[in-house]
C-alpha cells in the first residue's frame, strides 16, 4: 500500500482529469461499447427469414395501432370482467352455501354440548362467518380472473398496453410504465405499488405510488359487480344483464383511470414538477403460454396469497363486528349506534351511515364492506350470507332507502377511497416517508369525499336522490 | 468446504442426474452465482428450472425488481443462484439497475451468468460488455434459442465467444437444452479450469489516458483489486456511489476480502442490496 495516496486523493485525480475529457465522456464510452458490439455480432449472428417477424409485427400494427390499440384493449378488459361476472356467479353460491352449513351444524353441536351462547356466537358467527365470507365473495373471481390475467400477462400483452397508453401519461407528465404498475394493481394495490420499481425517475415513480390505488384491486372488485349485477344489470333485460355488469365495471375502471391521469397531472404540476422522462420500451416477442405455470402462478402466488391476506384480515374483522353488533346500549346495537351517529356524514355524500362504518372497520382489507353493511342493515347480530340479489335490491332499496345515486356514489367511494392498511404500509416501506405514505391518504380520502359530495349534489340539484 | 469431484463415479450417469433443486436450503453454500441478463431473457425460467422454485416469470420487462435466491447442488458443489433484476446497462442509476450493478459488484459472486436472448443479441450483448468490464469471471448464456431457430437465426457460439474471451454457452431454458453444459462451465470457470480474457471496450485515446491513470493509481491504493479499470471509468462519469464506497472504505474492505473468497462478506451486501 502506497502510503501517500489517500481515498480523497483518487477522487480529486478524477475531478481534475474529468475536465480534459470531452464532455460527452459517457456517450464516448457507450459509442465505443455498441460498435463493439456490432462488430461482434456482425460476424457471430446470421439472421434468418423474417417470417415469424412478420407474424408478431402484424399483430402489434393492429394491437397498438392509433385507432384500433385503445378498443381492443378495452374490450379485453370487458371480456376479463364479464368471464369473470359470469363464471363466479355459481360456485360463489355452492361455497357459501356449503361454509355456512358447516356453521350451522357447528352451531348447533357447540349449543347442545351446552356451550354459552356468546362462545358460539363470537367462534362461529363471528370469526368463522367472517372467514366464510371473504373466501366465498373473493375465491371464485379470483380463480378465474388471475389466470385469464396471467395469460395476458405471458402471451406479452401488457407492455402493449404500456406503449397504447403511453401519450397519455406523457402528457400527464407521467411516466408511460405507470400503466404496468396499474396493471399490478388490478390484482393488489400493495404488489403494484412495489411494481413502481421499475420507473427510474424518483419523481414519476412517487406519482405512479400515490395513484396506483385508483385502480380498483381485486378487495374492491366483489362490491364494484355486486352493485353493477343488483343496481346498473337490473335495468336491463336478463340476456343483456351480465354484459350491462361488465360494461359497468369497465366504466368504474375508466373513471378510475381518469382520475390517475388528473391525480398525475396534479401532481406533476405541483408537488412532484417535471417533464415526463422518456424511455424505451421493449416490446416482447409474444410467447406460447406455459399453461402449468400459468396455473401455478395465478392460482398458487397470486389467488391463495391474496385470499391467506385477505382470511388474516377477516378473522378478527368478524370477530369486531360480532362484538359491535351483539353489545347493545339500550335497544340499539353499538354497531347501529356509530352508523347513526355517522349518517349525517354519509347523507352529505350520496350514502349512508351504515356504508361509512363498513369503511372504517374495513380499513385493514376492502374485502369485509359489503358483509359488514348487510350485517348492520339486516340488524342480525353477525355478517349475513348474501340472500338472492332480488331480495338484496328490495333490503337495500326498499328498506334502508338506496337509489340509484347511492349505488353510483358507492361505486364511486370504493374505487376512490383511502388504500388499505396493508397498501399503505407498502407505500411508507417503498418511500421510506410517513409524509408521501399520508399524502396518499389524503389525496384518495380528499378526492373521494369530494367527488361523491359533488355528484350527490347535483344528483340532489336535479331532483334525484 | 466441499470441492467439486471430477472423478466422481457419477460421471457415468445421464447427465441430469448431477443436478440436484435445492430450492431454498440456502444454509450451507460452497459458491455464489449471480443471473444477469436484459428484461425479459429467461432468466427467472432458468432460475426456476435449476432451483426448482417457482420464482414468477412473466412476458414482461421489469417483473423482477428485487433479487431471488435459490439454490442448487451441482456435481457435489453446492450453489447459491441469485437472480438480479433485468436491466439493459450497469450504467445509470434506476433501482434496479443499482441492485443488480451492486451485487455484481460488492457482492463479489464468483461467477455471473449474462443470459442473452438469441433472437436479439446484439442488445443484449451491451449489458454482457459492461459485466465483463466489473468481472473476469463471466459465463454468457444465449438463451431463447428454439425461438432463434423457428425464426431463422443462426447463432455462431464460437465466434462470440472467440471475440468475448468468456466462455458462451447456447441454451434452451424452457426445456432445459444445454443446461449441463452451462453449468459445468460455470463450474470450470470458477475452479479456473477454464480461464476469461474479457474483452475490455478501448475508447478514444484520451480516455484511454485517463482511464489507465486512474486506474494505476487505484491499483496503487488498493493492490490486487480486479476491477481498477471499472472503478476508474465510473469514477471519471461522476458516479456517487461508487465515489461513496471508495470514502466510505467499502472497496478497501471488498479488496481486502476476495482473496479470502468469504461468502459473508457477499451476504452481507446481498441484504444491502435489497434495501
Amino acid at each position: 500500500m502506497n502510503s501517500s495516496l489517500t481515498p480523497q486523493d483518487i477522487l480529486d485525480r478524477a475531478e481534475a482529469l474529468r475536465p480534459q475529457l470531452s464532455s460527452g465522456f459517457r456517450d464516448e464510452i457507450v459509442k465505443s461499447l455498441y460498435g463493439e458490439v456490432e462488430r461482434i455480432t456482425r460476424r457471430a449472428v446470421q439472421a434468418g427469414s423474417e417470417h415469424k417477424w412478420d407474424f408478431d409485427q402484424r399483430i402489434d400494427r393492429l394491437v397498438t395501432s392509433p385507432l384500433l390499440g385503445l378498443p381492443i384493449m378495452l374490450l379485453l378488459l370487458a371480456a376479463v370482467f364479464w368471464v369473470t361476472i359470469v363464471g363466479a356467479n355459481v360456485p360463489s353460491k355452492m361455497i357459501a352455501d356449503a361454509l355456512f352449513f358447516i356453521e350451522d351444524q357447528a352451531a348447533a353441536l357447540f349449543t347442545q354440548v351446552g356451550l354459552p351462547w356468546w362462545v358460539t356466537g363470537f367462534l362461529w358467527h363471528g370469526v368463522y362467518r367472517g372467514l366464510a365470507w371473504v373466501i366465498a365473495v373473493m375465491l371464485p373471481p379470483m380463480a378465474i380472473f388471475f389466470p385469464i390475467f396471467t395469460i395476458l400477462e405471458d402471451l406479452g400483452y401488457l407492455p402493449r398496453v404500456a406503449f397504447n397508453l403511453d401519450w397519455l401519461f406523457k402528457r400527464a407528465g407521467a411516466h408511460g410504465k405507470q400503466s404496468l404498475t396499474m396493471a399490478m394493481g388490478f390484482g393488489c394495490n400493495a404488489a403494484g405499488v412495489i411494481a413502481t420499481r421499475v420507473i427510474d425517475s424518483p419523481r414519476e415513480r412517487l406519482i405512479a405510488i400515490l395513484t396506483n390505488n385508483f385502480v380498483p384491486c381485486n378487495g374492491r372488485f366483489p362490491t364494484l359487480i355486486m352493485l353493477a349485477t343488483v343496481f346498473v344489470a337490473a335495468s336491463f333485460p336478463p340476456a343483456l344483464a351480465s354484459f350491462a355488469a361488465a360494461g359497468a365495471v369497465v366504466g368504474v375502471v375508466l373513471v378510475g383511470v381518469f382520475f390517475t391521469l388528473v391525480v398525475s397531472w396534479a401532481l406533476s404540476k405541483t408537488v412532484l414538477k417535471g417533464e415526463a422522462s422518456a424511455f424505451t420500451l421493449e416490446l416482447p416477442p409474444y410467447r406460447r403460454p406455459n399453461i402449468g405455470r400459468i396455473l401455478y402462478t395465478s392460482l398458487i402466488d397470486r389467488t391463495i396469497f391474496v385470499l391467506w391476506r385477505a382470511m388474516q384480515t377477516a378473522a378478527p374483522a368478524g370477530a369486531l363486528i360480532w362484538v359491535l353488533g351483539n353489545i347493545s346500549v339500550g335497544n340499539l346495537s353499538l354497531a347501529q349506534h356509530t352508523a347513526n351517529f355517522l349518517n349525517p356524514f354519509g347523507v352529505l355524500l350520496g350514502l349512508d351511515g351504515v356504508i361509512m362504518l363498513a369503511y372504517i372497520i374495513a380499513i385493514p382489507a376492502n374485502e369485509i364492506v359489503v358483509p359488514t353493511m348487510m350485517m348492520v342493515y339486516m340488524g342480525v347480530g353477525m355478517m349475513t350470507d348474501m340472500p338472492d340479489l332480488g331480495e338484496l335490491r328490495s333490503l337495500l332499496v326498499d328498506g334502508n332507502g338506496w337509489t340509484m345515486l347511492t349505488a353510483v356514489n358507492l361505486m364511486l367511494f370504493s374505487l376512490l377511497h383511502n388504500p388499505c392498511a396493508t397498501t399503505i404500509m407498502t407505500i411508507y416501506k417503498e418511500t421510506k416517508s410517513y409524509k408521501w405514505a399520508a399524502l396518499s391518504v389524503v389525496i384518495t380520502l380528499g378526492l373521494a369525499f369530494l367527488v361523491t359530495f359533488s355528484t350527490a349534489a347535483i344528483a340532489r340539484f336535479f331532483g334525484g336522490g | 468446504m466441499q470441492k467439486s469431484n471430477s472423478s466422481s463415479p457419477c460421471d457415468t450417469c445421464p447427465a441430469s442426474a448431477r443436478l440436484e433443486q435445492m430450492g431454498l436450503k440456502l444454509d450451507n453454500f460452497d459458491r455464489v452465482v449471480a443471473l444477469a441478463g436484459n428484461p425479459n431473457t429467461g432468466k427467472s425460467t432458468l432460475f426456476n428450472s435449476l432451483t426448482g422454485l417457482k420464482q414468477h416469470t412473466g412476458n414482461w420487462p421489469g417483473k423482477t425488481v428485487t433479487r431471488a435466491e435459490g439454490g442448487y447442488v451441482f456435481n457435489g458443489v453446492r450453489y447459491k443462484l441469485v437472480d438480479l433484476p433485468g436491466t439493459y446497462s450497469l450504467l445509470s442509476a434506476s433501482q434496479d439497475e443499482e441492485v443488480a450493478r451492486n451485487f455484481i459488484l460488492f457482492g463479489q459472486p464468483d461467477c455471473t451468468i449474462v443470459v442473452t436472448d438469441a433472437t436479439a443479441l446484439e442488445r443484449n450483448l451491451n449489458l454482457a460488455l459492461q459485466v465483463m468490464e466489473i468481472t473476469d469471471k463471466v459465463v454468457v448464456a444465449v438463451n431463447l434459442m428454439d425461438e432463434a431457430i423457428r425464426k431463422g437465426i443462426t447463432v455462431d457460439v464460437r465466434s462470440l465467444a472467440r471475440d468475448m474471451g468468456v466462455p458462451v454457452i447456447p441454451i434452451t431454458a424452457r426445456t432445459g437444452e444445454g443446461m449441463q453444459t452451462l453449468l459445468a462451465t460455470v463450474g470450470d470457470v470458477i475452479s479456473g479450469q477454464i480461464l476469461t480474457q474479457p474483452l475490455r471496450v478501448e475508447g478514444t485515446p484520451e480516455v484511454q489516458r485517463a482511464v489507465s491513470e486512474l486506474s494505476r493509481q487505484i491499483e496503487q491504493l488498493y493492490p490486487g483489486t480486479p476491477n481498477a479499470r471499472w472503478l476508474a471509468i465510473r469514477l471519471l462519469d461522476g458516479d456517487e456511489r461508487v465515489q461513496q464506497a471508495i470514502l466510505s472504505g467499502e472497496i478497501a474492505a471488498l479488496v481486502s476480502d476476495q482473496q479470502r473468497a468469504d461468502v459473508s462478506f457477499s451476504k452481507k451486501m446481498a441484504v444491502a442490496g435489497r434495501q
